[in-house]
């Protein structure tokens, strides 16, 4: 019966290096004394005459101080908008699409200013699910970095200046070209077409930076959606749908209603991945194969065979048959997937999509998706374009070809030479510097815009705050040089009057504002091109690959994606939710390479491509990664985009190979140690946690049909009356809850691991950001981390026959593809919290809500709750790190007025010296009440949430009253008691008011199908 | 010379008696004030015209006609709040008196009107078209009152006919005439009878002492008289006190000196946690704003200007538009309106000073006190209808806080939110009243996070 495997936090740990040891051992960081930290020459410690002199100036300065209380002003307004209280939140619809992935959010205003985004629950697609990436979006509206006026030659210039200019040499120009990310807008697309027909030589290109162009080409010009919802077996090769692919939040949340079981739905389905790099998806596989670049099409075509027939193919694999004929059983009820940008591999994956039957149940091609319309045969034509000068006029809508395009570079030599270049990017970055005009865009939470991500459902973005800079909606300016010069949102309105109908607009247009979500459409049908035939594909992918030579792939990361909002500190510190590395990208090494060529975790690594691109980039020993294969994450290494971003990790998109007219994202590489060693900045393995299996527990979906009891391991302490629960034996007397008693819960099997409770956490409670060097010490201040945890294959259950120390010793082995388990860790809220009794001031207490309280005011640094918290989710401010200069580059945000709009006015921005972590966000519990105090009722439930629990995609977190029965955490409690219900290291009787669910596997017999 | 030297002890000791006299009463004198000031500022000036006027109309009610008492205390409520800045009943303020309103224009008339004035001067009803002309074109803003909201704000006014002693302002004025002074002299009276005591004590104690000291000499003179003492007694006789004495012993020089730093140590102490006390903060504000006058004298509620007080954590400070509801008829030439005038034009919003500063790290919400607590703004803002310039009447501590949610009971009268706390808290401790704190309102995150 016993199964739990051993589960390990990182090579270090697996390896027992000297260091982890070490650090396991002291359990808290070591002191780090601050100076030498910031490679100070001065002694590392303070001598005693310095300590009596600071102490001396401290009390003068103390005292001189508190002398004058200063005059704050209260300034009202002078005319009051009617809907603008001041203490009272607003919440406006919007739309996050920045090219890639599409969220309908809410955004919180508190007096005017947004502070926070939630997921919007009326949407159809996103379904009040969030990504990390959109929940980041508002502060990159503060971002100080933006471009705050007009510009020529990178010098300030009048508005009408630039306008005039433009105009007389837009006329004077033949051929202009407006460069664009995909845009989902219809009336963009409008404006962009009333722009051409004032200049009728004008080319509207689109292209994306992970594009998908080759998916585009083998289904005649549209992008199929998908609807995991209905799928029981999904086959992704190589598409992180999770993550980053096209829509992951829309995605995530399909895929979630398909994981979720309980007694009464023992069904789940059943995930296999093809991959090279270990993805976010990969990870949540049930079934995953390391697959080499360049055996993906040869996988595709073996699926093909196994699938259609027909084709021929040598390459074999046990598991893929095995898929191959789950998918025949499953047929109309299952999905193929692929990431591939090869437009023969996507056409045999439509092929084998239509030949189960999955076009129409979850393959939809009659309401494809809009979200990449990149088309890369275009743009390459107009880089070679624009290298030969045969275009007059260049506009950036957006678009950062030079830094983001594989030939960017080209782009970069040849724009200083062309009559007219214009950049409509918020910032002078890697594009808009070379750009002779900059009309900068407004943000989309200063804009109005109407979005399409599929077709039938629309979307609006309103603006929830005016403009903070003299900028210009990039629209209204691409209509001001049209000659037009209504304003943008005459404009929009203009045109939803033709989709909401003339009668009864007004009413209509509220409405379709109040929701942001309206289904209907206003874009013309895509004009359908040839498909590529299944056929020619097969028999193009079946000419046999060269191997031998290590292969390097490109992806995408969850937080930084493809770069362009790289100057936002929040997704800069998200851990990346496999590697758990922040500040930068690193060369992803499978274990036995980096031990075959005796690397190390953190030696730079020279890569250097095909094409004879390299960069340096340090190492990290990624589990899972395909033999013989590398990978780097594409998005950092911008040099123009603010503090920041700028000079974190390299650009790897220069090592894209293009094939013919398409992007490739993998090549063959050459690797070579330069000597150097950089540290990653990974938040894994410093935040030890006794011993595993009491923390995360799993199971497989064979043995919970059998009996759901018996999948969750619960330990028992010896009594006097036999084996009990530990919380039956307790030295600590039981805290009543008369009012509310708040909980959450955790489904493992349903969480994903994707990072935005993190985000929306840090958001919402005013983390601060401590940068790189502080990560590596151990200090980041999450207060939400998720953990993950990688298995071996070897269990316990082998002692008999292999012997305990055998077993063990197979277990320090190394996996090669190990299983995944994410699991969020914020405080446990412990009714018998370690924290509470060593606290000497009393600043860490027990509410009567069950509650544990955090009082920073009265906190003064011990730290003895964080070294006695078993759960580690205590967070120490080391520095000020809203004052002290050495966060000003990363922490900017909370220096300025500009960026501190974006503070939550309800909690307070904690000081040095105070420990700080998760209250449960206390504040929202407090205005729930309130709010249900003031109509004289009780709180309803799923009134009060959590900020983790808001904007979780896949609706894994569940907060709600313990003490309500009719609520949805109490339901869930007395459900899965016994069953999957457990708490994390139960035998310590710590009681915590976070309970976890037991992660459930679809494999048959707890072994993988690995090759 | 030895008796001179003898006889100053009695008068050292008067002296001390003296002081110690009168320190006494002004101990007692504050004793006596301090109740003075606290009741005045429980009492709740704008808003004992609300306690008071229901007696009034009840007793009125009945002869306008049998108005329903309920709907007329509702109208009572409604009509402070959204119309006593501009009506009267019996009087011409901003609008018309609203007296006999009823006969001259029939319901179905003043309903629409008071929704939307405007909309009915614009539909070209004669009589709204004279009135709004009468009164200097000056439009009467709109409300969103339900009809039945309007009918007991009309039921109110019916009811409140003629009587002019009976006007909300008449009976305010009496309701605090009537309290405070009342307050005042019994306050006044228990001092005076303390300080009588005192002084009789004194009185006594004096005599006594002055008798000791004569009946002393007495004794002394007539032992020197005498010739047949001996030698030891002579000596007794005429023995002096060496007051060096005491000044050289070490256990009164400890004695001291322990006190001095006793007495400074308690001092700084003081002083210290009085750094960063505001309390009687009473900055100048840019525009001489007298709450005296706009809620004391002229009763308008207080939620009028402060808008969001029952509805958000910051009971905000009026924009001027509000302000312009009134001051665009009223008092215009006035230089501290023009202020206000001049602030419109520039565009450029008038900056307070803030006198109620609360550190960050606490957090405060106004609805919660009032809306669900009931608490009237006087609690802790002290007799703001008697403030010319505004001063910060409480101390704003953690104690004071902490002290007031021990103390107040919760008010949980017909909120359902605590029907069953209470129900709990009887069947266990009926003794003890349900206060804040016992339903955990001490604790720390209900206030700090």
């Amino acid at each position: 019966m016993q199964e739990s495997p051993k589960y390990w936090k990182g090579i270090e740990e697996l390896e027992s290096s000297p260091e982890f040891v070490k650090n396991a051992l002291t359990e808290f960081a070591d002191f780090l004394p601050v100076k030498e930290t910031y490679g100070s020459s001065d002694a590392a410690v303070a001598p005693r005459r310095d300590f009596l002199k600071l102490m001396g100036f401290g009390i003068a300065a103390a005292t001189l101080a508190s002398c004058e209380t200063p005059v704050r002003k209260a300034i009202p307004y002078l005319n009051k908008p009617q809907e603008v209280d001041p203490g009272i939140a607003n919440f406006y619809a919007s739309t996050y699409f920045t090219g890639q992935d599409y969220n309908s959010v809410l955004v919180k205003t508190r007096d005017g200013r947004p502070i926070k985004l939630e997921g919007n629950p009326e949407s159809p697609l996103t379904r009040g699910g969030l990504s990390a990436r959109a929940q980041a979006s508002v502060l990159s509206l503060y971002d100080g970095a933006r471009l705050q006026h007009f510009t020529i030659d990178r010098k300030k210039a009048d508005k009408n200046r630039v306008d005039s200019e433009i105009r007389t040499k837009l006329a004077q120009a033949g051929r202009i070209a407006i460069v664009s990310p995909t845009i989902i807008s219809p009336s963009t697309k409008k404006v962009i077409a009333e722009f051409a027909s004032r200049y009728p030589n004008t080319e509207h290109v689109q292209y994306d930076v992970i594009s998908a162009s080759g998916l585009l080409q083998a289904n005649g010009g549209v992008l199929p959606s998908y609807n995991f919802s209905q799928a029981n077996v999904i086959v992704s090769l190589g598409a992180d749908f999770l993550g980053t692919w096209l829509s992951p939040v829309e995605f995530a949340k399909q895929y979630a209603t398909t994981r979720k079981v309980s007694s009464d739905k023992k069904t789940m389905s059943r995930h296999y991945q093809f991959e090279t790099t270990m993805s976010l998806t990969g990870a949540n596989a049930d079934t995953r194969v390391p697959v080499k670049p360049s055996e993906m099409g040869a996988v595709t075509l073996a699926l093909y065979n196994a699938v259609v027939g027909g084709g021929s193919g040598s390459y074999k694999n046990a598991t893929l048959t095995k898929a191959a004929n789950e998918l025949k059983a499953n047929r109309g009820r299952s999905l193929v997937v692929s990431g591939s940008n090869d437009a023969n591999v996507q056409a045999l994956v439509a092929a084998i999509n239509q030949a189960l039957g999955n076009v129409g149940t979850t393959v939809d091609l009659a309401n494809p998706s809009l979200v990449r319309q990149g088309n890369d045969a275009r743009m390459t034509q107009l880089v070679n374009d624009i290298k030969n000068k045969s275009v007059g006029a260049v506009i950036f809508y957006n678009a950062n070809p030079v830094y983001d395009h594989p030939m960017g570079a080209d782009i970069a030599s040849a724009l200083p030479g062309l009559p007219l270049t214009i950049s409509l990017n918020d910032r002078l970055d890697e594009t808009g510097s070379l750009c002779k005009y900059a009309a900068p865009d407004h943000h989309y939470l200063e804009s109005w815009n109407d979005y399409e991500p599929k077709r039938g459902y629309l979307s609006l973005a309103q603006p929830a705050i005016s403009p903070l800079f003299a900028t210009r909606q990039a629209q209204e300016s691409l209509l001001t040089w049209a000659g037009n010069n209504t304003s943008y949102y005459d404009y929009l309105r203009a045109q939803w009057s033709g989709v909401l109908g003339a009668s009864g607009f007004q009413a209509a247009w509220d409405k379709a504002v109040h929701d942001g979500v309206v289904m209907g459409t206003a874009s013309p049908a895509t004009a359908p091109t040839t498909a590529v035939d299944a056929g020619s594909a097969a028999a193009a992918l079946s000419a046999p690959t060269k191997s031998g030579e290590v292969e390097l792939v490109l992806y995408e990361k969850v937080g930084i994606g493809n770069g362009s909002e790289a100057n936002n500190p929040w997704l800069q510190e998200l851990p990346d939710p496999v590697s758990k590395a922040t500040w930068g990208n690193y060369v992803c090494v499978p274990y036995d390479m980096a031990k075959a060529n005796d690397w190390e975790q953190g030696d730079v690594l020279k890569v250097t491509a095909a094409n004879g691109k390299s960069v340096e980039l340090p190492l990290l020993i990624q589990p899972g990664q395909a033999k013989g294969t590398v990978a780097i994450a594409v998005g950092y290494g911008r040099k123009q985009t603010g503090k920041v971003g700028d000079g974190v990790g390299a650009n790897v998109l220069p090592l894209a190979t293009m094939v013919g007219n398409s992007i490739v994202y993998a090549t063959t590489a050459k690797l070579d140690k330069t000597g150097a060693n950089e540290t990653i900045a990974q938040t894994q393995t410093h935040h030890t946690i006794m011993d595993r299996k009491a923390v995360v527990q799993e199971a497989t979906l064979a043995k919970y049909i059998e009996n759901p009891k018996e999948v969750t391991e619960y330990e028992k302490v010896a009594t006097p009356d036999g084996l009990e629960a530990p919380a039956r034996v307790s030295l600590w007397q039981d805290y009543e809850y008369k009012n509310h008693h708040w909980g959450m819960a955790v489904d493992l099997n349903s969480c994903i691991g994707c990072g935005s409770c993190v985000i929306g956490c840090q958001a919402e409670n005013n983390v601060a950001v401590v940068g790189k060097q502080e990560v590596i010490n151990r200090r980041e201040m999450h207060w939400m981390r998720i953990d993950r945890y990688y298995s071996s294959d070897h269990h316990r259950d082998e002692f008999e026959t292999e012997g305990k120390l055998a077993t063990y010793a197979a277990m320090e082995n190394p996996a090669e593809n190990p299983k995944v388990i994410f699991q969020p860790l914020m405080c446990q809220h412990c009714n018998h919290a370690p924290c509470e009794t060593v606290c000497p001031v009393l600043a860490t207490t027990h509410s009567s809500e069950g509650l544990n309280q955090m009082t920073y005011n009265r906190c003064v640094g011990t730290r003895y709750c964080a070294n006695n918290c078993p759960y580690k989710v205590r967070r120490f401010n080391w520095f000020s790190y809203y004052t002290n200069e050495k966060f000003e580059n990363v922490n900017g945000h909370m220096f300025t007025d500009l960026g501190r709009m974006v503070l939550n006015p309800d909690v307070t921005v904690r000081a040095r010296g105070v420990m700080e972590k998760c209250s449960l966000c206390v504040q929202r519990i407090q205005l729930g009440k309130l709010e249900a105090k003031k109509q004289k009722r009780r709180p309803k439930d799923g009134e009060i949430v959590s900020a983790c629990a808001q904007s979780c995609p896949t609706e894994a977190i569940v907060f709600g009253d313990m003490r309500d029965p009719e609520s949805r955490i109490s339901k869930l409690l007395r459900r899965e008691d016994g069953e999957r219900a457990f708490h994390v290291l139960d035998q310590i009787n710590v009681q915590p008011n976070i309970t976890y669910l037991t992660k459930i596997r679809n494999v048959e017999n707890g072994n993988e199908f690995v090759i | 010379m030895d008796s001179i030297r003898f006889r100053t002890l009695p008068k050292l000791l008067l002296a001390l008696f003296l002081t110690v006299a009168t320190v006494g009463q002004s101990l007692a004198q504050e004793v006596g004030s301090a109740p003075a000031v606290s009741k005045e500022g429980v009492t709740p000036g704008a808003t004992a015209g609300a306690d008071g006027a229901p007696a009034a109309a009840e007793g009125a009610a009945p002869a306008a006609g049998g108005g329903d008492a309920a709907a007329i205390q509702a109208g009572d409520a409604l009509f402070k709040g959204n119309c006593a800045q501009c009506h009267a009943v019996n009087e011409k303020v901003v609008g018309p008196a609203l007296a006999g309103i009823t006969k001259r224009r029939p319901m179905s008339w003043i309903i629409p009107w008071i929704k939307n004035s405007s909309k009915v001067v614009a539909s070209g009803d004669a009589y709204a078209v004279k009135l709004f002309n009468e009164y200097g074109k000056q439009q009467m803003p709109s409300f969103a009152l339900s009809d039945d909201e309007i009918k007991s704000i009309i039921a109110y006014t019916v009811s409140q006919e003629g009587s002019a002693n009976n006007t909300p302002t008449g009976g305010a004025t009496a309701g605090t005439d009537g309290t405070a002074p009342a307050n005042e002299n019994g306050s006044t009276e228990a001092g005076q009878y303390i300080d009588l005591l005192m002084i009789v004590l004194v009185v006594v104690l004096i005599v006594l002492v002055v008798t000791l000291v004569i009946i002393a000499n007495l004794m002394k003179d007539v032992l020197r008289g005498r010739k047949d003492l001996s030698g030891r007694d002579v000596e007794q006789l005429n023995q002096r006190y060496d007051f060096s004495k005491i000044y050289k012993s070490g256990a009164v020089r400890g004695i001291a000196v322990t006190v001095f730093i006793l007495v400074v140590l308690y001092e700084s102490v003081q002083a210290a946690m009085g750094i960063g006390l505001t309390q009687g903060y009473q900055p100048t504000q840019p525009i001489a704003f007298s709450h005296k006058l706009h809620a004391g004298e002229n009763q308008i509620n207080c939620a009028y200007c402060h808008t969001s007080v029952y509805k958000s954590k910051s009971a905000n400070i009026p924009s001027p538009n509000i302000c312009m509801n009134c001051h665009s008829q009223i008092k215009t030439e006035s230089p501290e309106i023009k202020k206000i005038y001049r602030a419109i034009e520039r565009k450029q919003p008038i900056q307070w000073v803030r006198i109620h500063n609360l550190p960050d790290l606490a957090y405060f919400n106004h609805s919660q006190h009032t809306q669900v607590g009931g608490l009237e703004c006087q609690t802790c803002h002290g007799p703001i209808q008697n403030m010319d310039v505004v001063y910060q009447y409480s101390a704003l501590t953690m104690g004071w806080c902490i002290n007031c949610h021990r103390e107040t009971p919760l008010n949980t009268k017909g909120n359902a939110y605590y029907d069953n706390l209470v129900k709990l808290h009887d069947t266990k401790n009926s003794a003890v009243p349900f206060t804040v704190s016992s339903n955990g309102g001490t604790e720390c995150s209900k206030c700090h996070y």
